[in-house]
């Protein structure tokens, strides 16, 4: 590496671990500030010896690890209790020993890489890769088994005479001048660089080809993927029937399953009714479902005039006089049923929610065929149009 | 090596740490037996927690000293002798556990045959929950700490004298034998004493929570001993702040083990939730206890946690002397925690007064009665000389 002529420190380096901290002892009563010592392993006792204050790191690791743990319990608290609470293991939502461990961890996990990274970035001034004293006799030394001593030249107190001095008196081992590194630059279009780069390049997709492709498909690795289970759809050959997935068992029915007998039927018989009234919430979850399963086809408004009109068997409105005519067992029905090319929604909208369409479907109809006494009422404010 | 020795006079402690000591152990005494006269089973219970207490600050006071050996730890030469003299309480448990011993009946509800009989759990539990072996097992535990207390104690008293380094050889083995038996020994002592008081209850981790609390508590005396005598200049003067943090960063490392230990045995029974398990937590959520459960969440492990978080709080012999008292206070919370919940509900009466007063009076007795045979300072011990040179980095 070149060097200036300007001078950047004085290195000394001494033979044992009880000279050092004499040194330091020496150089901080001599009133130098800006000094440093390297030893090749922790010295005891150097953070007194140099008289250090101390260091304002731990503020930063505590600031991290407490944000950590803040942070951590707020966003347990917000997916488990608030957002998407799910019951696990009968336990509460907001399940405090639960999520001690992962606050515990999270906080550890902050408070260690704030610490190592403020301590390269405020402390080392990371990245620091042309520090001066890189690649001298000095930092060899220090790096194996010797114990240095370097003042810096932009000491207020510095002067080649004096420093030299007090290393002499000390009984330095040796004595080096260190100059400052002449600036390089490193063009970034250098072959050098430029094939490492490739290397590298080659060597991640290769080795991820590798992995994904190859390595996970041997033994051992391949032992997740063939599991000794019946897997949905395949035969198995521990029932007699050999059927993998299983029947349920006759005359039982799911739990909260109401079960429609009039299915493949033309018309449900009279007596079919609405079993749940139009109150408010029950219009709204209507309202919600129409939108997001009948209006695709049959528009907005009920009006079958959704985008599919025009490239499809058109969808009919709702509001045609057989379509009001219709009981509300009968529009249930062609919802559970299908009809036409209307194909059945009882797996997709449950029991309740097909019934709440009903009531929605009637109160569209109501509204686009209001009879002057509707219109007086809204007059009178007695409805709230906007409900 | 000579130097050193020369440095170091001993000096006496003063004839009213004698008094007071007698004063206090004898007003726990009259206590004791008063408690006795008016609620014999409370009395009892609190006899049997301060006996518990007396011997985790001994026993963990004698893992410390084998750890110094075993460990290869310079720091803790100079103070060694106060470690030494409060596991001396181990001398003293054969002739403490007799008031219990002859009343097996009344702490235990394993000890009566009709009881059993009637309990097909308890029947199980009985090839090892029986009177016969509990006493043999209790009294053998006793005299195997005892045997290991004389022979580490006679080495390192003799050192003094002879300063033979073979005795810290032989001290080295000594010590590293009796660490496993310790495991076992304490993992025993805690389950005869303080988990069969509720003999239906399942908990493998028990031994290691009692080991915890132990060892908190002997480094909590060790600490506050320390600091008093060394601001009375009882011990060797080259004695500086850099020791005491390493007690107090002992101290806040075992306190963090503690809480984790305290909470692995929460978490686990919290989420299995068996009923042969969770009762045991139940207990201490009802009937007033849930108070004293959280008061020793914010007490054992809260207050000296953030206390003794930053370094320079870990040398303050101000704070530590402080924190010190209150980890002893909190260890006695513990303790109660440990017992009295499994027989009533929350009421404090004046009988509990005992286990402090009973406490107090045997370690300072027992402190002064060994203060008196030999140096504060193990002159001899080949290590001394590194160890007071000992520096915090």
């Amino acid at each position: 590496m070149k060097r200036t002529n300007e001078l950047f420190a004085i290195a000394a380096t001494f033979n044992s671990p009880n000279d050092i901290i004499n040194a330091a002892k020496s150089i901080a009563e001599a009133g130098y500030k800006n000094f440093d010592i390297n030893t090749p392993y922790p010295v005891h006792g150097m953070d007194k010896a140099m008289q250090l204050k101390p260091s304002k790191l731990g503020y930063i690791t505590l600031t991290f690890g407490l944000s950590g743990a803040v942070f951590a319990l707020l966003f347990m608290w917000w997916t488990m209790s608030i957002d998407y609470p799910q019951i696990i293991g009968g336990k509460p939502f907001f399940a405090l020993p639960a999520f001690i461990p992962v606050t515990f961890e999270v906080t550890v996990l902050l408070a260690t890489l704030s610490t190592v990274i403020g301590l390269l970035t405020f402390i080392f001034g990371f990245p620091h890769n042309k520090h001066s004293l890189h690649d001298t006799n000095y930092m060899k030394k220090v790096s194996a088994d010797k114990f240095g001593a370097v003042i810096y030249a932009d000491d207020s107190m510095f002067s080649q005479t004096n420093i030299n001095e007090l290393f002499t008196t000390l009984k330095a081992e040796s004595i080096e001048f260190i100059y400052h590194n002449e600036k390089e630059s490193y063009p970034i279009f250098e072959p050098k660089f430029l094939t490492f780069l490739l290397a590298v390049a080659l060597v991640t997709s290769g080795g991820t080809y590798f992995i994904l492709n190859k390595l996970l498909f041997m033994e051992p690795f391949s032992w997740m993927a063939y599991q000794d289970k019946t897997n949905a759809q395949e035969k198995s050959d521990f029932f007699a029937d050999q059927y993998g997935m299983r029947q349920k068992v006759e005359g039982t029915v799911a739990r909260g399953y109401m079960p429609y007998p009039y299915m493949g039927q033309v018309n449900p018989p009279q007596t079919l009714a609405n079993p749940f009234l139009p109150t408010k919430e029950n219009l709204k979850l209507g309202q919600a479902k129409y939108l997001t399963f009948c209006s695709p086809c049959h528009g907005n408004f009920a009006d079958g005039d959704s985008r599919m009109n025009g490239q499809f068997p058109n969808p009919p409105t709702l509001h045609s006089t057989r379509a009001r005519d219709f009981s509300d067992g009968m529009i249930y029905h062609i919802i559970t049923n299908g009809q036409n090319v209307m194909p059945s929604y009882a797996a997709q909208i449950t029991r309740e929610e097909r019934w709440a369409i009903v009531n929605y479907v009637r109160v569209l109809q109501r509204a686009k065929n209001a009879k002057d006494s509707d219109i007086e009422l809204i007059q009178k404010g007695l409805i709230n149009a906007a409900n | 090596m000579q130097q050193t020795n020369l440095e170091y006079h001993k000096k006496e402690l003063p004839k009213k740490l004698e008094q007071t000591g007698w004063i206090i152990f004898g007003a726990g005494v009259i206590l004791a037996v008063l408690g006795f006269a008016l609620d014999q089973h409370r009395a009892l219970l609190n006899y049997l927690m301060a006996y518990m207490f007396i011997l985790s600050i001994g026993i963990g006071s004698l893992l410390l000293i084998a750890l110094e050996y075993v460990g290869g730890a310079d720091w803790s030469v100079p103070i060694r002798r106060v470690v030494e003299f409060l596991a001396a309480i181990i001398i003293l448990l054969p002739l403490l556990v007799l008031p219990l011993v002859l009343n097996i009946h009344d702490i235990f509800h394993w000890a009566h045959d009709e009881a059993v009989n009637t309990d097909t759990l308890l029947k199980g539990k009985s090839p090892y929950l029986n009177i016969t072996f509990f006493i043999i097992r209790v009294f053998a535990i006793l005299a195997i700490w005892g045997l290991f207390y004389y022979l580490l104690i006679r080495n390192s008293n003799a050192q003094d004298k002879t300063h033979d380094q073979f005795l810290t050889k032989k001290n080295i083995i000594l010590s590293a034998i009796f660490i496993p038996v310790f495991a076992i020994t304490i993992t025993l002592t805690s389950v005869d004493w303080l988990m069969s008081l509720e003999p239906h209850w399942f908990s493998t981790i028990f031994g290691v929570y009692f080991f915890a609390s132990s060892v908190v508590a002997s480094l909590a005396a060790v600490t506050l001993f320390v600091v008093k005598l060394k601001e009375n200049g009882y011990l060797h003067p080259k004695l500086v702040d850099d020791h005491l943090f390493s007690l107090g960063a002992l101290q806040f490392a075992f306190i963090n083990f503690w809480a984790y230990i305290a909470f692995s045995q929460y978490l686990l029974i919290w989420y299995a939730n068996l009923p042969e398990e969770n009762f045991w937590f139940l207990h201490r959520w009802q009937h007033g206890w849930e108070f004293l459960s959280l008061l020793l969440i914010v007490t054992h492990f809260i207050v000296p946690y953030a206390a003794l978080l930053s370094q320079p709080a870990k040398m303050d012999p101000k704070r530590l002397k402080f924190i010190s008292i209150w980890i002893l206070c909190a260890h006695f919370i513990d303790i109660y925690w440990l017992v009295m919940p499994n027989f009533e509900g929350y009421y404090f009466s004046l009988i509990d007064l005992v286990v402090p007063l009973l406490v107090i009076g045997v370690i300072i007795l027992i402190f002064n009665y060994r203060s008196k045979k030999s140096n504060l300072v193990p002159i001899g011990d080949p290590k001394l000389q590194k160890g007071l040179d000992f520096r915090v980095p």
